[in-house]
């Protein structure tokens, strides 16, 4: 990655909201991260942290109500969230994959494999139907599916779950995109073939030099295939930063709580262990530091003052504990933790 | 396949042999056909040799048997009213009432179809909201009554067009057309709309309903995410998945529409089948109506056949036996 300097994607300040009848929600706000290229950024959170909309947001497929109503998004430097929607569309299955949650609704069950793809290769790439339907074939080994060559032309009812994943993998791949969004790529498959879609995608991505945003509840597959990791709560970031530190050595008492019973890798279903309380709904985000109503170390500022992502040892984190603006914090163990 | 059309024709069996018994019945029930073939006068031997001579001094099965019989060669004895072969009418009438049901329904398809998917993706749009309240009246408003409304204006107030009969007809080959005359392409206008306006609004609905639920899918979300064109995905992807609810809604309709061409028909005074057998139940001309009951029944059953077998060319998981090949 000789680019480094410049991030693949960066979101700066982002924030989306939902206009509904009982007013304003703000799903996302004032979100910022980067991915370099080649990257994997995991991103988890609990149910309805907003995971899902960032990705939807970043691809341009938000639906009304929902609208980014703030902040930029640049991929390669080229800013893409004013984009004219056609143009956001040659960006789309080109330049940023998706891969959704199930793959048994993902494809047109009217219409076989092979023309899925090779519709989607023709749409972006300069190819005529010959050469579609042999990068398709290509695809298709290289996703693993047996006998390729006969089964491009089969339905997708005709394929098993995990198959049909391997099929929308090849999909999102197959203009070779130089992002994927994998949201929850795993979560309806079956335990038993989760790793070996998650290996097939790392791999994948590793060969193409493919950057992804990996959206799971699934600690042990972000510590086997992330690079950074990205903790999500109430549309918010609470902590960033390398995954070994994130998840060794959170600095957020909510990624604390989160990776407090983390099994060790390879086990399989990893859920978020629970924490006490609930994430609070986009219409009772409480002043201040929006964890503050579970945080076990909540102290005065953090329920009038929103806390800013701030460096704190290796990763940062959105949290008062972790100030270096002289005001005082209880306890200084940001200090301890900064040092360590 | 094979065994999937065997199956369907048993069905089809089945149910004319319902609907033949029901027609059969008709002679029964409806009056004493010795009495209504012979003049008042008849004397209680005559009444027993026309009796015999119809067959109805024998068993009733052996008599159904017989009247499936001759209905299979298409004999459905003698017009009381007219005095000529039931079989030689309808033939003679068909084309006209085809001829109305085909413009209808094509009406119903070419416009309540692109209504559909314009309603369905516009679903906010001026005009879509327009669409919407106009084909409520469509759906709510009585056939005749909207036929005398066309007839109103646009033959009464404005002289632009006929309001009754087929205009100028020519023979091609057996089958007497109004498609090569204007006299008979104007007349066709008022009672096609006619006709056809409740399938065209049905189909519209129908069309949008449908579009609606299909955009909300995954598949349709991850086209988009594919980057693939907005009219790929809502034609290409979105369209075809609606495609099999309006093929069986359309399917029936158009049984239904040549079914129901009877009120189009009176009022336009339209010479198809439908005025043929009103003018038969006004005559008990029992013959013809269970003629016409026959046919219409016929009709349903093969429009039915023909829906399944679309099925099968649209819908791949019905055609190729579901087993998921391929492990993990
Ligand atoms: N159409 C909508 N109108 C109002 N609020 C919405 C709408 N769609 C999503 N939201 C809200 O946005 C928030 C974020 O949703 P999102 O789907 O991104 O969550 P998530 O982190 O992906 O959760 P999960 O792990 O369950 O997938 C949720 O609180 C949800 O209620
Ligand atoms: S800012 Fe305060 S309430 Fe929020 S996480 Fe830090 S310590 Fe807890
Ligand atoms: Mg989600």
């Amino acid at each position: 990655m000789s680019t480094s300097s410049r991030p693949l994607l960066e979101v700066r300040n982002l924030r989306v909201e939902f206009n509904t009848r009982r007013g304003t929600l703000t799903a996302i706000d004032d979100v910022s991260f980067e991915i370099a290229p080649g990257e994997v950024l995991g991103l988890v959170g609990e149910s309805g942290a907003g995971k899902s909309i960032t990705g939807t947001a970043i691809i341009g497929l938000l639906e009304p109500p929902g609208r980014v109503a703030g902040g930029e998004i640049h991929l390669d430097g080229q800013r893409i969230d004013t984009l004219p929607a056609e143009q956001m569309r040659r960006i789309r299955g080109r330049q940023i994959g998706a891969i959704f949650q199930d793959p048994l609704t993902s494809l047109n069950p009217l219409y076989t494999i092979g023309r899925q793809i090779t519709e989607t290769i023709q749409t972006h790439l300069p190819m005529n139907a010959r050469q579609a339907r042999e990068r398709a074939v290509a695809l298709l080994k290289e996703v693993g599916i047996p006998a390729a060559e006969r089964r491009i032309d089969h339905y997708p009812h005709q394929f098993s779950g995990g198959m049909r994943q391997r099929v929308v993998i090849a999909l999102a791949l197959c203009a070779n995109p130089r992002l994927i969004i994998a949201d929850e790529p795993t979560t309806a498959l079956d335990v038993s073939i989760q790793a070996q879609i998650i290996q097939l995608l790392k791999k994948l991505c590793r060969d193409h030099g493919t950057a992804v945003m990996l959206v799971t509840h699934d600690m042990g597959v972000i510590a086997e295939t992330a690079d950074r990791v990205a903790v999500m709560y109430a549309g918010r970031l609470a902590e960033i930063g390398p995954v070994q530190e994130v998840i060794h050595h959170p600095k957020h008492p909510y990624s604390v709580g989160l990776m407090g019973s983390i099994p060790a890798i390879g086990q399989e279903v990893e859920r978020l262990p629970q924490i006490e309380g609930s994430m609070p709904r986009l219409d009772a985000i409480p002043r201040g530091c929006a964890y503050n109503p579970r945080c076990p170390d909540v102290f005065e500022r953090c329920r009038t003052q929103r806390p800013n992502l701030m460096p704190a040892g290796a990763t940062r984190a959105a949290c008062w504990l972790h100030a270096r603006d002289g005001e005082a914090s209880p306890g200084n163990r940001a200090e301890d933790s900064a040092h360590a | 396949m094979i065994a999937f059309v065997i199956r369907r024709l048993l069905q089809g069996v089945l149910v004319m042999l319902v609907v033949g018994f029901i027609a059969f019945s008709l002679f029964n029930f409806v009056g004493d056909p010795v009495s209504l073939m012979l003049p008042p006068e008849a004397t209680q031997a005559d009444r027993q040799a026309m009796r015999e001579n119809l067959g109805l001094d024998r068993p009733f099965y052996v008599q159904f048997a017989t009247f499936i019989g001759n209905a299979v060669q298409g004999n459905f004895g003698i017009s009381l009213r007219l005095g000529r072969p039931v079989s030689a009418l309808l033939v003679e009438r068909m084309p006209a009432t085809l001829e109305l049901a085909f413009v209808a329904a094509s009406l119903a398809l070419l416009v309540g179809i692109p209504l559909g998917v314009y309603t369905g993706l516009n679903r906010n749009a001026w005009l879509s909201r327009f669409f919407l309240a106009a084909s409520l009246i469509g759906v709510s408003l009585p056939t005749f009554l909207i036929g005398i409304f066309l007839i109103l204006i646009f033959a009464v107030w404005l002289g632009w067009l006929p309001s009754f009969g087929r205009g100028d007809t020519m023979m091609v080959g057996g089958w007497s057309t109004g498609f090569l005359s204007t006299s008979g392409l104007r007349a066709l206008i008022l009672p096609s709309i006619t006709l056809g306006l409740f399938q065209l609004t049905l189909i519209m609905r129908l069309v949008r309903s449908e579009m609606l639920e299909v955009l909300r899918t995954d598949y349709i979300k991850f086209a988009r995410a594919r980057g693939l064109t907005n009219r790929a995905v809502n034609f290409g992807h979105a369209l075809k998945n609606t495609l099999v609810p309006v093929i069986t809604i359309t399917g029936l309709q158009l049984g239904a529409i040549i079914a129901f061409a009877i009120i189009t028909e009176t009022v336009f005074q339209w010479p198809g089948m439908g005025l043929l057998f009103i003018q038969a139940v006004q005559f008990a001309d029992i013959p013809v109506m269970a003629a016409y009951l026959c046919l219409i029944g016929f009709i349903f059953v093969v429009i039915n056949l023909v829906v399944d077998m679309l099925y099968y060319f649209v819908d791949p998981r019905l055609r190729i036996d579901g087993t998921a090949a391929g492990g993990h």
